[in-house]
């Protein structure tokens, strides 16, 4: 028996002999993808908010929100705030909210005490922010949170879904995901479930400034060089650390990360303290 | 923590980009996917730094020696049980390329992570273990690369360490792959002898291996081609929706194949409605001018306001695609309960969604296990030729025609169970099974519209809930009834006890009970009667396609009732429970009731009586030639 399909060496048909259009850079392909889910988000679920982080991340993935939706951003966006983020970071928030039009939600993280304390030190610190978002779904009833993760950025975010389900508590099961190809998702989250969106889980960090450089996205100052330290990774301020770096652009910056073998997250306190506090944290529901 | 560039690197980083290329590396458990991923990005100085140390200690810290695989399987459990379960995905550079690595797990039960991850790819690298050689993993991911469209495919011979780098052991192996993978239209592009623990043939020819010839692993995937978006091909926007943000009405999507541009000439498929663009929306500049390609996301206006909904396609004059209620599919399958003929699932045909029933089975069969029989139905992780007949048209194209618009998943209960390729397109034929013949009733229009004094109708009100819909068609069905004509009811709620029972409220549950709506209502105005729907019918969309379905019979009722009003009347107590949070998905509360453009009359509850807007109702369908003037005079026809 062969299986092969008939005639699957035959070329395909065309239809014009017209000039082609221009093709599509590497920035243009991964802008067009995302764009694709989160319409596809748009279309399927009945509640969704953005989440926002201030973060280079999120800021490019409000800005693929506007061209989805050709400069209105039709859903919250809303900042889980622990309280502890730089003061550079709230006046970025106040400031582009307003000029981006944006429908803001700002809600608060409960105290620590509320969080687990089998964790570590700086992965319960973060921990808040789980604990916030439980609060903020229950208060508003999202049934899709969109969330600028990326693969590259950590090992168990590399094995994540685009539309990747919660379950009734927030949780992720990691041994139970769902299967997604050819830009199909699951978008039927159980009664009282939500779905986690993640439309940049394609980029790289060295995507991302590419990509806020060209489209001239605004950034926080703290990404860049200030007395030889720069931020790579935007976190709480008390557990997040910035890098050695003469970076006073967003091309130092590339030319920075095509050499670099120091990983984003280096940073952040809460990925290092054990093996697994990261997943830990993930399977609770947390980024 | 240092980031500071060395000079020397910067101008070596502005240089041009490489190609990306994504790869999935697949073939049986524990074969040395994850091990031959560690000793690539190992060789090619991508592993950031710390990451050797971490993975040291995380093998020590479980009395293992060191264990590359450690480095994708990231999770405790694969840890723990020395096993990949889910797909990931690693970067790094060949000399020519930037490579998207895809691990894909081995392991029968996790196949659905296996396509997750090979769906993605461009090209595959298939490893087989030596001392074990093809097993079963190994012909079925053949196979399944084969039903992803992935045609690319070179073959790495691991473990060759476990049998002395025996050449003659390798040439068995390549003659027995090579065999399964040509009879499914693949040629491997290479077949390479490596040991992935020690580095042979990964990116160094070795002594070890000096009768091999061909390229090394590296070598090999420098050699493989990015999937091209396919802008040679006839045009294909499958529509995600429609956005009325300010006063443009943009029809968004992604350009599958093909190429368009304002002023083309589109057919809208598959209603075969045509139009032309008038503009090709975008933000922060609009509008674009100019031709744009397979790949990217658009939006685009037409000169004239048609009916079209998510999942219809926008295509050229000329090279649309069909219309079909029925299609023939070579599928895989991975949802615990078997596929059986005469099940009910949901097909998933780019944004299209339909329901289907599966007429026929044929061919499935175990693709792992060579010698296996063909069933009835397919079991999970099996594979085979279905018929589908559709619930409504869509438009298609079988697979050899458009590989993006030629393949479908299917969902059962919410999640997706299987997916495969359009192998063929039926144009025209319906969804029924071919015994039933539907037979035409024995009665004339022209005898029944003299005995009710009307020709059939479907009125279709709509409004939000407590509006008044319900008040006015009894009062519009006693009118007509008193002068002799034949009134039918049909509230939407009573249906839902019923014929609806199965549907819930979300989005797609409500076109289908609209949809069902319709059916019922255009099959009784066809009968001469005049059936009176009363229906939230939130959704334009829904309604568009009733009024599709009734065609110059529907007329569209808007009880504009305002919403404070209704909730103040709230005759059902929905409002109250809405705002106590114990009635998810009521429209009225929110602002997701779409007013009807164009309904053929709005009324006003707040100051008329509902006999008198029944009155207007009765004029509306006489000015439209529903029902003469005055009551049938019965004698003066004698």
């Amino acid at each position: 028996m062969s299986d092969a399909i008939p005639g699957a060496s035959k070329r395909f048909p065309t239809s014009h002999s017209g000039d082609l259009a221009p093709a599509m850079d590497h920035l243009d392909e991964l802008e067009a993808q995302s764009i694709y889910i989160l319409r596809e988000a748009f279309a399927r679920m009945k509640k969704l908010a953005l989440l926002w982080s201030l973060g280079k991340d999120s800021n490019v993935m409000i800005w693929l929100a506007r061209k989805a939706f050709f400069g209105k951003v039709p859903f919250p966006a809303l900042h889980v705030d622990t309280g502890k983020k730089f003061p550079e970071m709230y006046a970025f928030r106040d400031q582009y909210a307003k000029e981006w039009g944006l429908d803001l939600r700002v809600d608060p993280c409960p105290p620590i005490d509320a969080v687990d304390p089998t964790l570590p030190p700086a992965a319960r610190s973060a921990a808040r922010k789980t604990e916030g978002l439980k609060l903020a779904l229950a208060k508003y009833g999202f049934d899709g949170l969109i969330a600028g993760i990326r693969r590259d950025e950590e090992a168990t975010r590399a094995k994540e879904r685009v539309f990747s389900p919660r379950g009734v508590e927030g949780g992720w099961d990691v041994r139970d995901q769902p299967p997604e190809f050819w830009d199909h998702f699951n978008a039927s989250p159980p009664q009282g479930a939500h779905l986690r969106i993640h439309p940049i889980l394609h980029w790289t960090e060295a995507d991302i400034w590419a990509y806020t450089q060209r489209e001239n996205i605004p950034i926080i100052s703290l990404y860049l060089s200030n007395n030889g330290k720069r931020y790579r990774s935007l976190g709480d301020a008390d557990i997040t650390f910035p890098v050695a770096s003469n970076a006073a652009n967003i091309d130092e910056i590339l030319i920075e990360l095509n050499t670099t073998k120091v990983p984003e997250r280096a940073g952040r306190a809460l990925d290092h303290e054990t093996e697994d506090a990261f997943e830990r944290l993930r399977v609770s529901g947390y980024l | 923590m240092n980031m500071i560039a060395p000079t020397s690197s910067i101008a070596k980083a502005v240089a041009t980009p490489r190609p990306q290329i994504r790869i999935v590396i697949v073939g049986h458990v524990d074969h040395g996917k994850s091990t031959l991923v560690g000793r690539l990005l190992h060789e090619t100085g991508s592993l950031p730094d710390g990451k050797l140390e971490m993975l040291k200690a995380v093998s020590e810290r479980r009395g293992m020696p060191f264990e590359w695989s450690f480095l994708l399987d990231a999770l405790q459990t694969e840890r723990d049980q020395g096993i990949t379960i889910d797909t990931t995905q690693i970067r790094f550079r060949t000399p020519s390329r930037e490579v998207v690595l895809i691990d894909a797990p081995g392991h029968a039960e996790f196949l659905r992570n296996m396509i997750t991850g090979a769906s993605q790819a461009d090209a595959a690298v298939l490893i087989i273990d030596a001392l074990e050689g093809v097993r079963d993993q190994t012909r079925r991911h053949g196979y399944l690369l084969h039903l992803l469209g992935i045609r690319q495919v070179a073959v790495v011979i691991n473990k060759m360490d476990r049998v002395d780098f025996a050449h003659e052991r390798f040439a068995e192996i390549s003659r027995e792959i090579s065999e399964h993978l040509i009879g499914l239209g693949v040629t491997p592009s290479a077949i390479i002898p490596i040991s992935a623990r020690d580095g042979d043939g990964v990116t160094a020819r070795t002594p070890r291996i000096s009768w091999h010839h061909g390229p090394t692993v590296v070598e090999a995937l420098d050699t493989l081609e990015p999937a091209r978006a396919m802008d040679d091909l006839p045009l294909r926007l499958p529509i995600q929706s429609i956005y009325k943000f300010d006063d443009r009405r943009i029809i968004a999507g992604r350009i599958e194949a093909g190429q368009l541009s304002a002023g083309d000439e589109v057919v809208i498929m598959p209603a075969g409605k045509i139009a032309r663009i008038k503009s090709v929306e975008s933000w922060p500049v609009t509008p674009v001018a100019g031709k744009l390609g397979a790949g990217r996301s658009v939006g685009i206006t037409l000169d004239r306001e048609l009916f079209v909904e998510r999942g219809d396609i926008v295509s050229h004059v000329g090279t649309a695609p069909r219309d079909t209620r029925r299609l023939r599919a070579r599928i895989f399958w991975l949802h615990d309960a078997p596929l059986a003929k005469g099940a009910q699932i949901l097909v998933r045909l780019g944004t299209k969604e339909a329901r289907a029933t599966v007429v026929a089975i044929d061919k499935a069969v175990d693709p792992g296990d060579l010698a296996s029989l063909e069933t009835q139905s397919i079991q999970r992780n099996h594979v085979g030729e279905i018929d589908l007949a559709l619930a409504q048209p869509v438009a298609a194209d079988p697979y050899l025609e458009n590989p993006n618009t030629g393949r479908l998943v299917i969902e059962v209960a919410g999640r997706i169970a299987g997916g495969g390729l359009v192998l063929s397109v039926n144009a025209g034929e319906r969804a029924i099974p071919i015994d039933i013949v539907p037979v035409e009733s024995a009665l004339r229009d022209d005898e029944r519209s003299a005995r009710y004094g009307h020709t059939g109708a479907v009125l279709w009100l709509t409004g939000l809930p407590g509006s008044g819909k319900s008040t006015i068609a009894q009062a519009l069905e006693r009118k007509l009834f008193s002068r002799g004509g034949s009134p039918v009811f049909l509230d939407g709620d009573t249906l839902r006890a019923g014929l609806n029972g199965d549907l819930d409220f979300s989005p797609g549950d409500r076109s289908e009970n609209i949809r069902r709506l319709a059916e019922v209502a255009t099959h009784l105005a066809r009968n001469g009667h005049i059936a009176i729907v009363a229906a939230v019918s939130p959704s334009a969309d829904d309604r568009a396609q009733a009024r599709r379905i009734a065609a110059d019979s529907f007329r569209e009722i808007f009880v504009a009732t305002p919403r404070e009003v209704c909730e103040g009347r709230d005759p059902k107590g929905h409002y109250a429970k809405a705002r106590a949070g114990n009635l998810a998905n009521f429209t009225g509360t929110g602002s997701d009731y779409e007013k009807p453009d164009a309904p053929e009359l709005t009324l006003d509850t707040t100051t008329r009586s509902a006999l008198n807007l029944a009155g207007d109702i009765e004029q509306m369908l006489a000015k439209t030639g529903i029902m003469s003037a005055e009551p049938a005079d019965i004698a003066a026809n004698i």
